[in-house]
């Protein structure tokens, strides 16, 4: 596999063509009906469920699974997020986690013998206020602190590693400096999906689409298997692994969980000569912005304000995003909005994940992820499919235990970054 | 963008307010609760697909908070009706809550 870590100069800008993708494999993942019972079941085809799947076969030697997807492989929001990879995270739990998911990155391709496009371009975050540069200082220096890359620009450097910026003075919010993480970057999330989905399968897991599970078999606080639209499965682990719909699967399995599912919108430009070529977000202002490979400028928004499971949000929204992204961006205001999609995400009180161990045993769960999952879905994967193996929480994920909530001990990344993905 | 229908002033848009999930959680004794119990009341709020009974704030008309009845999957608005008062019932027969 290649390493597409990118070379563009500034000067190379708008002349480099993207290149072919690369031809598909005739099959992918074998079509299977779903056996009568499995080891372990996981519930959610999405990028983290695949990801467990495939760590529970591959580092446990667990291969009598199936991960049973209610829709299509990759229909939820591991193919509609912006692909923001990162680890410069504030908290000391949280710069591990996504750490130790971004080195899981960086040898991804040649593990799964299978192209993503990982391309390690550096994603800026900006600073436009005082009390901004304040806290996002901070945050480099904790990085510094946890061996995580880290640099902190001024405008001047911004504007050197990405042209295209406006950095003046006298606009709504000027750019009054950055950290700058060299290694984060993006990935093309379907294929992410595709990948781990073919790997799984070649280990012998089954990968069962178009079935719902609508409850568990649990009898005296244990759990036995899954009732799906497809009929029983028995199991002797079950990890619920449904992003925005986790809440719901925590209630069929009669528990509540700190979770609400709210719309996260993002959009794209058509197919454009690349003209950046790092990625660039701004907490404060809530714009989020990549070129993908194929050339299409891909922007993330911010959350509705309102619960919802309808895959989609308003677009007051969009606009508000694209306001901030054209002062920042001038040259995009000749650009065009291809499309917006919106994806249901799962928000935890203090923005971090929850992977552990849950009321009922045997039944493990991995969500929470909320507005910022994708990085993490080779890590999340890692501790839930050793938490899954062992009974036990991996060391990572087990400061995000669900008991956190009780003993008070948050990991709060909503106050300490403001930072969405 | 939803139009939200404020009791006091009438359908207004809806970055005219601010959320508050899910309505009606009483305010607990802290000294009756046991840690579980405590944590439940600060972080666990009601996320059905369905209808729901949510509070919502108009911020920028008369500043009051009261409680609407919104469907999460078709965001179709229900009923209003101020805190305190007596609940309607859920649009649809059998919803869920
Ligand atoms: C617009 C947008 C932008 C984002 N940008 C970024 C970003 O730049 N960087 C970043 O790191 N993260 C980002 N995220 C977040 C990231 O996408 C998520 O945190 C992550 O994808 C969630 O994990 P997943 O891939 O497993 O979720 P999903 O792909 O949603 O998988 C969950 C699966 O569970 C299935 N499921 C649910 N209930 C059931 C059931 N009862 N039975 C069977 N199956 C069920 C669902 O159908 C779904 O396929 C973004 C998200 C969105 C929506
Ligand atoms: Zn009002």
């Amino acid at each position: 596999m290649t390493n597409t870590k990118d070379t563009l100069s500034p000067g190379a800008i708008g002349r480099r063509k993207a290149a072919p993708l690369p031809e598909q494999p005739p099959q992918l993942w074998k079509t299977v009906k779903p056996k009568k019972a499995y080891d372990a079941i996981i519930v959610g085809g999405g990028g983290h469920g695949l990801s467990t799947a495939y760590y529970l076969a591959k580092n446990h030697g667990l291969t009598n699974l199936a991960v049973v997807e209610k829709g299509w492989l990759a229909g939820g929001n591991i193919a509609r997020n912006t692909t923001i990879i990162r680890s410069n995270y504030l908290w000391d739990e949280s710069a591990a986690i996504y750490e130790h998911s971004l080195k899981l990155w960086e040898t991804l391709e040649e593990d799964l013998g299978y192209e993503m496009f990982f391309s390690q371009r550096g994603v800026l975050t900006l600073a436009h206020s005082v009390s901004d540069v304040r806290s996002k200082r901070r945050n480099f220096y904790a990085n510094a602190l946890n061996a995580v890359d880290s640099e902190w620009l001024t405008p001047a450097e911004v504007k050197k590693l990405v042209p295209i910026i406006n950095i003046s003075e006298d606009v709504r919010y000027p750019v009054h400096g950055a950290t700058y993480q060299p290694r984060g970057g993006i990935a093309k999330h379907d294929w992410v999906a595709w990948g781990y989905a073919k790997a799984a399968s070649d280990l012998g897991v089954d990968i069962i689409q178009g079935t719902e599970v609508t409850g568990f078999d649990i009898r005296n606080g244990k759990v036995y298997g899954v009732k799906t639209t497809q009929g029983d499965i028995a199991a002797g682990k079950v990890g619920m692994v449904g992003a925005g719909h986790s809440a719901l699967l925590a209630n069929l399995a009669g528990f509540s969980i700190p979770i609400q599912s709210r719309p996260l919108q993002a959009l794209v430009s058509p197919l454009l000569e690349q003209v950046l070529n790092t990625v660039v977000m701004s907490g404060a202002v809530h714009v989020y912005v990549s070129q993908a490979h194929k050339g299409e400028l891909v922007m993330g928004a911010g959350t509705d304000a309102f619960n919802s499971y309808a895959q989609r949000g308003g677009f007051h929204v969009i606009e508000h995003q694209l306001a901030a992204a054209l002062e920042l961006f001038p040259i995009f205001s000749r650009a065009q909005v291809l499309r917006t999609w919106g994806g249901i995400v799962d928000i935890a009180p203090d923005a971090s994940p929850i992977i552990g161990r849950t009321p009922v045993e045997n039944l493990f769960i991995n969500c929470g992820w909320g507005t910022g999952g994708f990085k993490a879905t080779p890590g999340s994967g890692w501790v839930m499919a050793y938490t899954m193996a062992n009974g036990t929480p991996h060391e990572l994920n087990r400061p995000f235990a669900l008991d956190r909530f009780v003993t008070g001990h948050l990991i709060d990344e909503h106050g300490a970054a403001g930072v969405a993905h | 963008m939803l139009y939200i229908p404020c009791p006091h002033c009438g359908l207004r848009n809806e970055n005219e307010f601010h959320y508050g999930a899910e309505a009606g959680v009483a305010y607990p004794d802290p000294n009756e609760l046991s840690d579980s119990e405590w944590a439940e009341y600060l972080h666990i709020r009601a996320n059905p697909k369905g209808w729901l009974a949510e509070r919502w704030v108009h911020f920028a008309g008369c500043g009051k908070w009261f409680n609407l009845w919104r469907n999460t999957v078709t965001h179709e608005i229900g009923p209003a009706y101020l805190p305190f008062t007596k609940q309607p019932k859920a649009p649809q027969e059998g919803s869920e809550k």
